[in-house]
């Protein structure tokens, strides 16, 4: 008696725990012999941004190409060398590190074997075998900038980044420069949330924000930006004047809706993955160069769903703008 | 009597723990308006008998008859429902809390959703005037005395519908008038129908009170007499198994110089009160100077003042010539200064420590114990060995945790560790509270060893006996001061009571 | 050698193990539901840290960090002390070691690579040691101190790499000179890159010590009387304030350590951290599952960081999400924790026993 008590007390802790443990994104099929593998950065691969915008474009590869993918998480700085090394040492034909922090490590793996092939994101790595991707987030962001200058209300627009990097200054300076453009008398309060995944922190700077009468703020802070969504949400279902967030990296009114969505800086890290890693199944992959993804490349730019929410004219300034920008006539500032 | 059903019966109760069996099929019976007091040192088993009866513990064997029908008491709540209460030793108070709120505690009388303070206050005087158990049911537990105290227990025991009422020690924490009044109290609650086991070791108390005895001694029940039928030294032989003398032998001392003398000290608290209000004394070589008082009268303030864990305000405190006071605890112990905490566990004793480690306590420091800075383990075990040799300290082993010791092997260890220094002062507080009667001769042997030698002895307690029968000279402390000096072949009980209480006044015209 | 033994008693052992096992039944009957395959799960979690020399080598590094902060966290725990602030401990020491790294240079490795070390340890030491002035002179209870403390170091490292050690652009400082660099450099070889470094052997140096230090010496008997009754110790003339800071020092060493280490031997430059490692929390989980033992925290800290770093295995290999690692690790903290369900369900066993016993 007292042992099926036991016994069914152990179920349901176990079953309770379950609820958090579900899910993995990890798949694989046998239909063609090549191994892509991926390590994320701290963000993990749910940070609905440029980790799962990755992993989302090799899961669609696994489909259609039948190529075998999986992805490990790095829990630390530390984590990154081991992990990247599990991929090469298990022979995988391309092995994805995800994010700018992961430079040093690939570095070094890639130095300590000559013979892989690996491939980064945001960060530019010179080795031989190492092929580096990088976006002109300036661009994009100025594309957006021209969104929130022309739609403020309150003529106050608030930025947040993750951490100061190159790459998010890209983001902060482009932003700047396109609110700029169309709205000189607009003013950009700019934020650091120093952290990539602490969406408390950044629904603390997006409050601070709005209620400093900014009404549109364009978060690019990975997983911190969930907090401003989450924040906007909140405001506008208590009514008052309405807020807008900037979604980065992805369409990120798929993910937080059309009512806090104005529009998103995409970044086509799933482009640029897919593109790369169709190198590698052709068998054309070069490894020491870097790649630049502007707005001529379509690696970053504004999704269809921003209609819903830009009126169209607004939509034509940006379209008027891109084409500057692709000719050369607007030249965007990085830093 | 005989034709009577008992109220309660314990019928063969065995309780074992691991290693030891507490109660060896015991057999009791407590009969109406009877006062039966169960007597036995320390460890016999006398605690867990009553926890069995309180629904605490479940015994191994046994069972268990309230007014004749066979009961299975599971928990305190139980207990209560059946008419039992428990008296504890340490009062189980709500410091903050009122009078009445502690006893209600609980069981509060509901008004709607309000707790229906009038009436509960009311029932609490009507209970207090039956039994003449006089509380003010408004006041604060933390202003009103130990005496009072126990009697919110009292009532709160009452309050629950107790017939049968356990008296654990209840004696302990209380002053010789606080000691009569409680007696009376029982008198009157047996008058009015109550039942009342009393659990004590102290003699004076059951012959003056009690109707029957019980005597314990390593669980078994060694015998039940009823009082009148048997003498205090009757009943110390049955509870310790031999042949016990309550009078201290001890010869006329040899007073020497003066080692400890103490001047005007003043000491204030936190909040600025003089918890000493220049108090004076001085111990001499060769005598044991006795200060008499009741708890919380500067006591506990002016040891921790010699030893070094207070600092004085004003006055000096000199040993041997020498100003100590203010100095770090450990300067004063080098002086000579031995002591004997009031609260073993508290102060005396690091319980988690070995034997061997606790005998080394104050001295570990010190080579040969510590060599170049690590510890001599041979040294310290050496030590041990001869330290429980030497003073019967009863342990497994000098490996054992010092937890596991008995209360009076606690004792003895510190005792010997104290008076293996060597010191020309021992203060001594407190040094028998809780131990059993052998344990308590063995204490005031020592002492009076001590001065024998030569050494002076402070003596700091409660027990008036103690005071009486170890002391050379009494001083009483009442509020911080030295109100008076006596001789203890120059006064009774009476009149220390009375000085204890603040009356300086020497009343010789009550003698006789 | 006697005390040695009475340390590991059935009963001090008895508990963790079987916390383990809970813990990693429950871990599998999590995979199970969720469709995993345990068998295949844990067995790739030891493939993953003994697989090969250099899995095992970056599982020993794993397991450094967690050995000192454990050590940390169980010294100011034998002196009473609980010192959640060995995260900020480590980041101060960290910092420390790396600035003296970089900034100190011309030294022969032999003096350089020390010199950092110890700084790394002194200010580790100092950091905690504030806390243990607070409590001693004024009483102010170390847990809340040292979760301030942990928020000031974490700040304050940031702010020393981001002014004076800064690579421009980028969010870590510059790389320490080889000098100070105490990489095992002939072992890295043998163990395919694995980041080896000395670190590692003074951490079990350090177990050593922890172990000679309490119960061996003078100091330890009065740090461990003090935080087993610091009324008693008092009175027996023993300053219970200064061993309070002492101990606090102590801890803190170990804490600064751990961070020197990870400079030193691990990355070689510090990062501008987002969000603090975290080494000090698990350090306080490692103690737990040592039972406060400076041997228990070894045996812990190499659970730990098999755990750990095995969970990438388990992702690898059997396709389990990391967080369900996390769920087996949590399960064994709390079975440790909650030692009395343990004690619960050992019970039958436990009873038989002594009955036997007594008998």
């Amino acid at each position: 008696m007292n042992k099926v008590f036991k016994l069914s007390l152990v179920m349901v802790l176990a079953m309770s725990v379950i609820l958090a443990g579900c899910g993995s994104k990890s798949s694989s099929s046998n239909k063609s012999g090549i191994k892509i593998g991926m390590v994320t950065d701290v963000g993990g691969v749910n940070d609905k941004s440029f980790n799962q915008s990755a992993w989302e474009a090799l899961e669609a590869l696994n489909k259609d190409k039948g190529i075998n993918i999986k992805y490990l998480q790095s829990k630390s700085d530390s984590d990154y060398n081991p992990n990247l090394n599990k991929f090469v040492k298990d022979n995988y034909d391309l092995t994805w590190g995800i994010g700018f922090s992961l430079g040093d490590a690939v570095k070094q793996v890639a130095t300590e074997n000559p013979n892989s092939k690996l491939a980064i994101i945001d960060s530019v790595v010179d080795a031989p075998n190492v092929q580096s991707v990088t976006f002109a987030e300036n661009e994009g962001s100025f594309l957006v900038g021209v969104v929130a200058g022309m739609m403020t209300k309150t003529n106050k627009v608030g930025f947040i980044g993750g951490a100061e990097s190159p790459v998010i200054k890209r983001f902060e300076v482009g932003f700047k420069a396109g609110v700029a453009a169309v709205n000189p008398n607009a003013e950009v309060k700019i934020t650091y949330a120093g952290a990539f995944d602490k969406p408390d922190i950044g629904k603390s700077l997006a409050a601070t924000l709005y209620n400093d009468g900014a009404d549109i703020v364009f978060p690019a802070a990975g997983s911190t930006g969930n907090g401003v969504f989450n924040e906007a949400t909140s405001r506008n279902k208590q009514g008052g004047s309405k807020v807008w967030v900037i979604g980065v990296d992805k369409d990120q009114s798929l993910e937080f809706g059309d009512d806090v969505t104005l529009t998103s800086m995409v970044k086509r890290v799933d482009e640029a993955v897919k593109k790369v890693t169709q190198e590698v199944i052709d068998g054309t992959f070069q490894g020491g160069k870097t790649e630049v993804l502007g707005l001529k490349q379509n690696g970053v730019g504004l999704p269809d769903t921003s209609k819903k929410n830009v009126p169209a004219d607004v939509l034509a300034k940006v379209e008027e703008y891109k084409q500057k920008i692709i000719s050369g006539e607007i030249k965007v500032p990085a830093e | 009597m005989n034709a009577a059903t008992p109220v309660v019966e314990l019928k063969q109760i065995t309780k074992r723990f691991p290693g030891i069996v507490a109660n060896d099929s015991i057999s009791l019976q407590l009969h109406k308006g009877e006062i039966h007091a169960l007597l036995g040192e320390n460890g016999a088993g006398k605690s867990t008998l009553m926890n069995i009866v309180f629904g605490l513990y479940q015994p191994d064997e046994g069972s268990i008859e309230v007014n004749g029908k066979p009961v299975v008491i599971d928990s305190p709540n139980k207990a209560i429902e059946l008419g039992i209460g428990m008296v504890h030793q340490h009062f189980k108070l709500v410091e903050p809390f009122t009078v009445t709120e502690n006893i209600i505690l609980g069981m509060e009388p509901k008004k709607g959703f309000n707790i229906d303070y009038k009436s509960a206050a009311e029932q609490v005087t009507k209970l207090s005037e039956q039994y003449g158990l006089q509380v003010n049911p408004h006041a604060k537990i933390q202003d009103i005395s130990v005496g009072m105290q126990q009697r919110v227990e009292i009532i709160k025991t009452l309050y629950r519908g107790a017939d049968i009422l356990i008296f654990d020690e209840p004696t302990a924490v209380l002053t010789p008038q606080e000691i009569a009044e409680l007696m009376d109290i029982m008198k009157r609650l047996v008058s009015e129908g109550k039942s009342i086991i009393l659990i004590t070791h102290k003699l004076k108390e059951i012959m003056q009170i009690s109707d029957t005895v019980t005597i314990i001694r390593r669980g078994k029940v060694i015998d039940t007499v009823k009082t009148s039928e048997t003498t205090p030294s009757d009943l110390a032989e049955k509870m310790v198994g031999r042949n016990v003398t309550f009078k201290v032998d001890k010869k006329a001392p040899t007073i020497g110089e003066t080692v400890l003398k103490v001047s005007d000290v003043v000491s204030k608290n936190k909040d600025g009160i003089s918890v000493l209000s220049g108090l004076s004394f001085e111990v001499r070589a060769g005598e044991i100077l006795g200060i008499a008082g009741v708890d919380g009268n500067g006591q506990s303030e002016l040891i921790e003042a010699i030893t070094g864990l207070r600092k004085i305000d004003k006055g000096s405190i000199m040993m041997l010539g020498k100003e100590i006071s203010n100095l770090p605890p450990r300067k004063i112990t080098e002086q000579g200064v031995s002591h004997i905490p009031e609260d073993r566990h508290k102060h005396g004793l690091i319980l988690d420590f070995t034997v061997s480690e606790n005998l080394v306590l104050e001295t570990y420091y010190k080579p040969p114990y510590n060599k170049g800075g690590f510890l001599n383990a041979e040294a310290i075990n050496n030590n041990a060995q001869k330290l429980i040799e030497q003073f019967d300290v009863r342990t497994p082993s000098i490996e054992t945790k010092a937890r596991s010791l008995s209360g009076g092997n606690q004792q003895k260890a510190i005792i010997a560790r104290e008076i293996d220094k060597n010191p020309e002062l021992l203060i001594a507080a407190q040094p028998t509270r809780g131990l059993d009667v052998g344990a308590i001769e063995f204490v005031q042997k020592q002492l009076i060893a001590q001065r024998d030698q030569g050494k002076a002895v402070l003596l700091i307690s409660f027990e008036l006996d103690e005071i009486m029968n170890v002391s050379d000279r009494i001083a009483v402390i009442y509020e911080g001061k030295i109100v008076g000096e006596v001789l203890p072949e120059e006064t009774n009980d009476q009149e220390l009571g009375l000085m204890m209480a603040g009356s300086k006044k020497r009343v010789g015209d009550d003698r006789g | 050698m006697d005390k040695f033994r009475k340390i590991f008693t059935l009963d001090n052992y008895i508990v963790p193990v079987a916390a383990v096992i809970m813990g990693l039944f429950v871990g599998a009957i999590v995979m199970l539901v969720g469709g995993y395959d345990p068998i295949l799960a844990y067995s790739s979690l030891f493939t993953q840290v003994f697989g090969d020399m250099y899995d095992f080598g970056e599982a020993i590094r794993e397991m450094t960090p967690f050995i000192l902060t454990g050590l940390a966290v169980a010294f100011a725990f034998r002196a009473g002390l609980f010192n959640i602030g060995a995260d900020g401990q480590l980041l101060i020491g960290m910092t420390a070691a790396t600035f003296v790294g970089i900034k100190f240079t011309g030294l022969p490795f032999y003096i350089h690579a020390p010199l950092a070390v110890i700084a790394g340890g002194l200010f580790g030491g100092l950091w905690a040691a504030i806390v243990g002035f607070l409590k001693a002179k004024r009483g102010i209870n170390e847990v809340i101190t040292s979760i301030m403390m942990n928020w000031v170091g974490f700040y304050g490292a940031n702010y020393v790499v981001n002014h004076f050690l800064l690579v421009p652009g980028t969010q870590q400082s510059e790389n320490i000179a080889p000098t100070a660099s105490i990489s095992i450099h002939f072992l890295t070889g043998i163990f395919g890159n694995a980041r080896l470094h000395w670190g590692t052997l003074i951490a079990l140096v350090a177990v050593v010590f922890f172990y000679v230090y309490l119960w061996k010496t003078k100091q330890g008997y009065e740090v461990r009387a003090v935080g087993l009754n610091p009324n008693a110790a008092g009175y027996a003339g023993i300053n219970v304030g200064r061993n309070i800071i002492k101990t606090m020092f102590i801890s803190g060493v170990f804490a600064g350590l751990a961070g020197a280490f990870q400079v030193l031997g691990v990355f070689q430059y510090q990062s501008v951290f987002a969000s603090s490692p975290g080494y000090g929390f698990d350090g306080i989980a490692v103690a737990l599952l040592g039972m406060n033992n400076p041997f228990g925290v070894l045996l812990a800290a190499i659970l730990y960081g098999t755990l750990t770093y095995g969970s990438a295995g388990m992702s690898f290999g059997a396709d389990v999400p990391p967080e369900l690692v996390k769920i087996v690790i949590g399960a064994i903290i709390f079975f440790i924790a909650a030692q009395g369900i343990v004690r619960w369900v050992l019970g039958p066993f436990y009873g038989k026993r002594k009955k036997e016993k007594v008998l």
